[in-house]
Order: C-alpha cells, then sequence, then structure tokens
C-alpha cells in the first residue's frame, strides 16, 4: 500500500486504542506530551546559549550535562532523552544531522525544520558537509575543523555557537534574540543584526 | 569498557539482508575504522527494543572518524562522531 493511500486519522486512532488497550499508555498522558512538545521552541534554545555567554558556571554545566542545564532553566526534560551540547570555537565549528531519520532536540528546539528531515541535508551533511554550509552561507576557513555529529542513538545533540563580536555588554535576552534555530544545529552562526559578524572575524 | 582513544571497526555487518531489523549503524560506517571519544552511557539495545523485546542495557560510544577515510574521492575535510553500540565495535 502506498503511503499516500493510509487514512491516517483512523490509523492514528486505531494505534491510540490499541496503546490504552494493553495499558502502555492513556489518552491523558498522549495529550500531555503532545503539550509539552507544543511549547518547545527555539527561544528554549536561545535562552540557554545566551545564559551560556555571560555565565561561566552555567556554560560548564551545558557542556556536561545539557538536560539539567536545560532543567535549571525551567525546560521540562523528564522522559527526554540525554541532552548533549556541542561547543562551537573559532577553530571548531560542529553541525548536526541525523542520517537516519530525524533525531532532534526538540525538547529545546521544538519540531524539527522541514529541511533537517530531507533526504538531501541527511546525506550531504555527512558526504559534503562543507559545501552544504557555504550554501547555508557558513563558509568555514581552512583553519577551522568541521565535525559533523550524526545522531544516531540515544542522545540528543544541540551546538552552543560562539558569541558574536561586537556585542559586549549585551543583556541576556539582546542575545538570546540573536540566536536562531540553525545557529543551534550548525548550518548558520549568530550574525549581528547588520551580518557584519562572521565566524572567521 | 572500551578506553577513549582505543581504535575500533565498525562491524562489516549486514543483518537487513537477513530479515526484519532495526539497526542504529549507518550503511556509511560499516567497515570503517574510527576512534572512540567517549562512553556516553548505558542503554538498552534499540534493536530489541523495536520488537518489544526484553532489551539488555549495551555500552554506547562517542567514535570519531576521518570523513575522507569514508568516501573514495578523499572529500571531505571533516570529521564525523556518531554514536555507537559496543557490540558493533571492534579492536584494531
Amino acid at each position: 500500500m502506498q503511503t499516500s493511500d493510509v487514512d491516517h486519522d483512523r490509523l492514528l486512532t486505531a494505534l491510540r486504542s490499541l496503546l490504552a488497550a494493553k495499558g502502555i499508555t492513556t489518552a491523558a498522558e498522549i495529550a500531555e506530551r503532545i503539550t509539552i512538545t507544543d511549547a518547545a521552541t527555539p527561544a528554549r534554545g536561545a535562552a540557554m546559549v545566551a545564559k551560556a555567554w555571560v555565565d561561566p558556571e552555567f556554560r560548564t554545566l551545558m557542556l556536561t550535562d545539557g538536560a539539567r542545564a536545560a532543567e535549571s532553566l525551567g525546560i521540562p526534560m523528564r522522559g527526554m532523552p540525554p541532552l548533549g551540547v556541542l561547543e562551537n570555537t573559532r577553530t571548531q565549528h560542529h553541525l548536526v544531522v541525523c542520517t537516519l531519520c530525524s533525531c532532534y532536540p526538540r525538547a529545546v528546539l521544538g519540531y524539527p525544520p522541514f529541511w533537517f528531515k530531507s533526504n538531501s541535508y541527511r546525506a550531504r551533511a555527512v558526504r559534503d558537509p562543507r559545501r552544504l554550509l557555504a550554501e547555508w552561507g557558513t563558509v568555514l576557513g581552512d583553519d577551522v575543523a568541521l565535525r559533523v555529529v550524526d545522531s544516531t542513538a540515544d542522545y540528543r545533540w544541540m551546538v552552543l555557537p560562539v558569541r558574536p563580536m561586537g556585542t559586549r555588554g549585551w543583556s541576556e535576552a539582546a542575545l538570546a534574540g540573536l540566536v536562531r534555530e540553525g545557529d543551534m544545529i550548525g548550518v548558520t552562526t549568530p550574525q549581528l543584526p547588520s551580518g557584519t559578524a562572521t565566524l572567521a572575524k | 569498557m572500551i578506553a577513549a582513544g582505543q581504535r575500533v571497526r565498525v562491524r562489516d555487518d549486514w543483518p537487513e539482508t537477513r530479515g526484519p531489523c532495526h539497526i542504529r549503524t549507518p550503511h556509511y560506517l560499516r567497515g570503517a575504522t574510527g576512534t572512540v571519544q567517549r562512553h556516553l552511557g548505558d542503554f538498552p539495545n534499540p534493536e530489541d527494543l523495536a520488537f518489544g523485546r526484553k532489551a539488555r542495557r549495551l555500552s554506547l560510544y562517542h567514535v570519531v572518524f576521518d570523513a575522507s577515510s569514508l568516501w573514495g574521492d578523499g572529500k571531505p575535510k571533516a570529521e564525523i562522531l556518531v554514536e555507537l553500540y559496543e557490540p558493533w565495535l571492534e579492536p584494531v
């Protein structure tokens, strides 16, 4: 049967009924999980990044145990996979992909963007990552090492990007406003509104 | 337990050719040689979980590969860091 021929609503209803009948989960638990998932947005990850930029102690916690760092900011992590945080520097860049499916740090970034789930992103991130990054406007110099992180198993990974130059004295809220979804996946880097800051500077 | 820095080879095994299975080891790494970066923890074997079988806990490692060794044309200049379960790793 073609996927398009399946009546998705009926399939979903049948699956939910079976899960309830077998005592695996309840309608209330599913509703609670949907509420938690819907509430997560990249603003959560951005708040973590901004705090890490201004608070060295939090930065250490975030790089050691991402889930505990998230929880300390009130982000619900119960039932979520462990969160690993990868630190970008001026000489080390990270790019996150899930070549097998679409594993994504939903607790802190929300639903994955459509391109993250695409076959072309998943293939090219491991096969030709520097050119893929260049297409995103992220041109890495030869002096910048690139590490592609393939989320194959039980962890979820996010990137702690480099704080842009020219943001000394900025408030945590203003810094968080600079951080976009793609910056925490590693396809882009945080830019000043003028677009002048780059990884190379 | 495999120590950090240990060179390991990913088993060149293709269980998907033998029947239904659920594997968290990507095709492009089968038979490849990399270096264990660190032990990430122990987790129930997803190859059993996917079929509702009793799953024993397996050690999960972060293993780093030179991307240029994975593809024939010597590209790209990058490292690939991947979570792999111990039964898929053989000492080199």
